[in-house]
Order: C-alpha cells, then sequence, then structure tokens
C-alpha cells in the first residue's frame, strides 16, 4: 500500500438543471477536476464514477463508458459504482485502492445524478429503491419514513425535539448561503422548518433534502508524485465502508448506524487519530435526524446527545466539529450518486483554503467525510490531511 | 415501482401466512424468510417457521407524502414492529385510534389488501397490523 493524495477537484452548481443533461454534468465536474489538477487527459488512467438510478431517472445505464466516451478519454477503463446514496464515496474508495495498490498511479474518481428530469413522485419511487423493496417500499415506506422512523425512536429513548433537528437543517442553510455551488442560497429558521408541513411524521419538508441535479470529480495519484502537480495536495489518511442490513427494521437499533460505527473506527484506527483530532466534519444530512446521528456515531458526543450538541454550538463555525460548513445535503443539495464526492471536495477545499471566505477555518489539518447509501446499508468514510 | 407479478405471486406464501425463517442452530428467527442465518452462516439451519401473529410497536410514522399507488390511504401509519418470537417485520397499522399507536403498543395481525396495481389489475394482499386496545 502506497500513500494517496487529492491534486484536483471540480463540480457543477448543483440544483435543478433543465438544460443540462448526466453526460453535460459530468463532464463539466471532471474536466474541471482534471483542469484543476493541472494534468493532461492522457495522465488519468482509469474513471470511479458513483451514480446511483440512471436508468430510472433517464433511461440511461453503461455509465462507464458514457464517462470515458464524452470525457474524451477513451480507451481508458472506466467503472460505474452503485451503492445508493453512497455510490460516489463508493467510487472515491475503488479509485484510492486503486492507486494505493500500485495498479494505477493517478485516476479520477466522481459522482452524478440527474434527478429532475422525471415527476417528484416518480424520483421519489427511484430513491426507494436505495431501501428493500419487498419489505419496506410494498408497505407503503417511502425514504423519509424510513427516517422517520429512526428519528421517531431517537425521540423516544433520548429525548430529542423536533426543533432540535430542524436547527441542524436551520445551520445548513445558514452555510450554503456562502457556497456558490449550492442549491438554496437562503436561510432559513427553525419556526420555518416547524411549519413545513409533515412529510412522514416526525420529520417535516425543510428536514428533507431535496431533488438534485449535478455531479462532482477528483482527481487522485500517489502522493510521492502529488507535488509535481499542485502546491497543495490534500493526502487521504483514511479510507473505510462498512455494510448493514438493506432493511431497517432488521438492525440492531432504530436510534444509529452501527455501519457509521464500524467505519469510523476503522478509519481511526488507519489514520491514527481520534475524533477530537479532526477539525471538520461533512456528514451526511439526507435527512435532520441523520446528522444528529453522524455526529453520535462518528463518536463526536455520546449517543442520544447529538440534539443538545448542535443546540449548544458545537458543531457551528468555531466550535468543536464545525459541521457542514458547506450547506450540507440539505442546502448543497443531493444528487444522491455525487454527495459522497461532494462531501469529500467540500473537506479538501478546507484543508487546502479555497473554501468561501465566510466559512473557511483557520489553518485546519485534518477533516473527516462521511457518506451514507440507503438508510445505513453502506457507509463510507474518509480522512483526510494537508499535505503541504 | 409496483412489484412484477411474478415476485408478487412468489411472496405470496410468505405475505399470506407470515412465514418466517428459524435457525435450528442459533434459535433466531427472521421476517422475510432468509437462506443464511446471518449469526451462523455455513452453520446455521433455516427453517420455514410461522412467526407469531402479536406483538409491540418499536417506533411508528405517519406517513403524508406517499407512492402513487399509496396516495389514496394518505395519511397512513408505518411501523416497526417486533414480534413475540422477537423477529421484527415493517407494517402499517391500521383500524386503530390515533392516539393509542405509540412505542411499547401491543399489536395483532390483520390480513389486507395492500395496494391494487390498477383498476383491473392484480390486487397485492398482505400483512397489517392493528393496536389491541
Ligand atoms: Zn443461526
Amino acid at each position: 500500500m502506497r500513500n494517496v493524495s487529492v491534486i484536483g477537484v471540480g463540480q457543477t452548481t448543483f440544483g435543478e438543471h433543465w438544460s443540462l443533461s448526466l453526460r453535460d454534468l459530468v463532464t463539466e465536474a471532471g474536466v474541471k477536476a482534471i483542469e484543476n489538477a493541472n494534468v493532461e487527459g492522457k495522465d488519468v488512467q482509469a474513471l470511479f464514477g458513483g451514480c446511483m438510478a440512471s436508468g430510472r431517472f433517464i433511461g440511461q445505464e453503461h455509465i462507464g463508458a458514457l464517462m470515458a466516451d464524452q470525457m474524451g478519454m477513451n480507451p481508458v477503463a472506466a467503472y460505474r459504482t452503485e451503492a445508493a446514496c453512497a455510490s460516489g464515496g463508493v467510487a472515491l474508495r475503488l479509485g484510492y485502492m486503486a492507486v494505493a495498490s500500485g495498479m494505477y498511479d493517478m485516476v479520477a474518481v466522481g459522482g452524478m445524478e440527474k434527478m429532475t428530469d422525471i415527476s417528484t413522485e416518480d424520483a421519489a419511487v427511484a430513491l426507494a429503491g436505495a431501501g428493500d423493496q419487498e419489505s419496506e417500499l410494498f408497505n407503503g415506506a417511502t425514504f423519509p419514513a424510513i427516517y422517520a422512523l429512526m428519528a421517531r425512536r431517537h425521540m423516544h429513548d433520548f429525548g430529542t425535539t423536533e426543533e432540535q433537528m430542524a436547527l441542524c437543517a436551520v445551520k445548513n442553510h445558514g452555510h450554503a448561503v456562502h457556497n456558490p455551488f449550492a442549491q438554496f442560497r437562503k436561510a432559513i429558521t427553525v419556526e420555518q422548518v416547524m411549519d413545513s408541513g409533515y412529510i412522514a411524521s416526525p420529520l417535516k419538508l425543510l428536514d428533507c433534502s431535496p431533488l438534485t441535479d449535478g455531479a462532482a470529480a477528483m482527481v487522485l495519484c500517489a502522493s510521492d508524485k502529488a507535488k509535481d502537480y499542485t502546491d497543495k495536495p490534500v493526502d487521504i489518511i483514511a479510507s473505510a465502508q462498512a455494510s448493514d442490513t438493506l432493511a431497517l427494521h432488521e438492525r440492531r437499533t432504530l436510534t444509529g448506524l452501527h455501519a457509521t460505527e464500524v467505519a469510523a473506527k476503522e478509519a481511526y484506527t488507519q489514520a491514527k487519530i481520534t475524533p477530537k483530532d479532526i477539525d471538520l466534519l461533512e456528514c451526511h444530512d439526507c435527512f435532520s435526524i441523520a446528522q444528529l446521528m453522524a455526529l453520535e456515531d462518528l463518536g463526536f458526543c455520546k449517543k442520544g446527545t447529538g440534539g443538545r450538541f448542535v443546540e449548544e454550538g458545537n458543531t457551528d463555525l468555531g466550535g468543536v466539529i464545525p459541521t457542514n460548513l458547506s450547506g450540507g445535503l440539505k442546502a448543497v443539495g443531493h444528487p444522491v450518486g455525487a454527495s459522497g464526492v461532494r462531501e469529500a471536495i467540500d473537506v479538501v477545499r478546507q484543508l487546502q483554503g479555497t473554501a468561501p471566505n465566510q466559512v473557511q477555518l483557520k489553518n485546519p489539518a485534518i477533516g473527516l467525510s462521511h457518506n451514507v447509501g440507503g438508510s445505513g446499508a453502506t457507509v463510507v468514510v474518509h480522512a483526510f490531511k494537508k499535505g503541504f | 415501482m409496483k412489484e412484477a407479478l411474478p415476485l408478487m405471486w412468489r411472496n405470496i406464501p410468505e405475505r399470506y401466512n407470515l412465514l418466517g425463517s428459524r435457525c435450528d442452530t442459533c434459535g433466531k428467527n427472521y421476517f422475510p424468510q432468509r437462506k443464511v442465518c446471518p449469526n451462523c452462516r455455513r452453520k446455521g439451519k433455516l427453517v420455514e417457521a410461522k412467526m407469531p401473529e402479536t406483538g409491540k410497536i418499536v417506533s411508528y410514522s405517519e406517513v403524508f407524502v406517499a407512492p402513487t399507488w399509496f396516495d389514496h390511504e394518505t395519511p397512513y401509519f408505518l411501523a416497526i414492529v417486533e414480534l413475540d418470537n422477537h423477529a421484527t417485520l415493517l407494517t402499517q397499522v391500521v383500524d386503530s385510534k390515533r392516539e393509542k399507536i405509540k412505542e411499547g403498543a401491543r399489536v395483532e395481525l390483520l390480513f389486507r389488501r395492500i395496494y391494487e396495481d390498477s383498476p383491473e389489475g392484480a390486487i397485492a394482499y398482505g400483512y397489517k397490523f392493528k393496536v389491541v386496545s
């Protein structure tokens, strides 16, 4: 195993891109990442692209070949990864493994989704494919409903409140105001979240991440070559992934994601760090309750105390663990296949000092990205360290 | 997506009769059925087992936005239920007073229509639960 660094990042703006197709989006993100890395397309030896449900969303499969074709990179080897909303995180991890193993010296990884070409109802059904079709969707369980079942039990066991969950969305929106790539650059209030109407109680519309079009990409290379291309390489110091049951009801607990705990523990061991060493977190807040559980499962606070932890300002700029300074999935938007890579990119930007001024931390050294597939059946955790 | 007819048909025995799996090696119960016991893997011995028809609510949600073919049912209650043999399942809770649907509430099995494929099409049947008052 050898060390791997990020040498370039790129993304499209996230939002409803009615004038852009999936191929436009992934090509824009890929070309931007390659430009940002100061490399030539021919230097990139393989592509790994996460995409959850292009067949459902736009009728297109064979996304690996599509990426290589549209970016003019044939005959390079190209792979599509699918792990629901963790498709992008898995692509990043496979790209990391490909370089760490010595198989390739430089690869591009990315994620993409084009979700707004079909109706909101059809999109919700496509997303429900992330759960267990035969035991969840068959009985009328949409994706928000699955997370609502977790939220309700978290409230029951720990006294977590709907206001505490709402606060996650409010804080994330506050950060996204400064993010030029975000879908919603607009502050919201707890009252607005509370009044936004139940989708699946206790989760309301503004507890939920939106439907989004977008793509994100990074270029990875062997660390010993990274300085040949950039002054500001960021090293990947941990890459871990874990699985759990596809259906929520078969898990050991409803109030946390065991796969997050497992992946985090492995990542901390690889990087020889503890949560105290981490300067910022981009976590997978597909629903507000998911952010509270992530803070607990990643070890930033004790199980059950996530609500209070957020309320006390620990996740704010200047707090113990500034979280989702990008705006998170809630406000940046959640093109499901892309989010895992976008989370990683926003950690890299903070470490490089290229985040928007208003949310840029002072000289952070280590950041964590956390990407969840489905309701927790796949979790990917990466740790990054400033490499300059 | 609504289920294809062959899948709906294959699942009839387990959904109509609440047939799950029990591992003869470790004693754990599973619903829906599994082919391999995650506890014991190849040492496990899964046999078909009728699940108990009563249990208790572990968590619940009232669903207001649903897949189109459940639209006319909204709002409806979903719950995760722990059956008396500790197997768990996700189910709709019907025929119950709203204030009785809560964590710990005892529930019992009902056999119900889940959805209609189309006015002339197949009707999917399965399990739902109600709170026992
Ligand atoms: Zn067993």
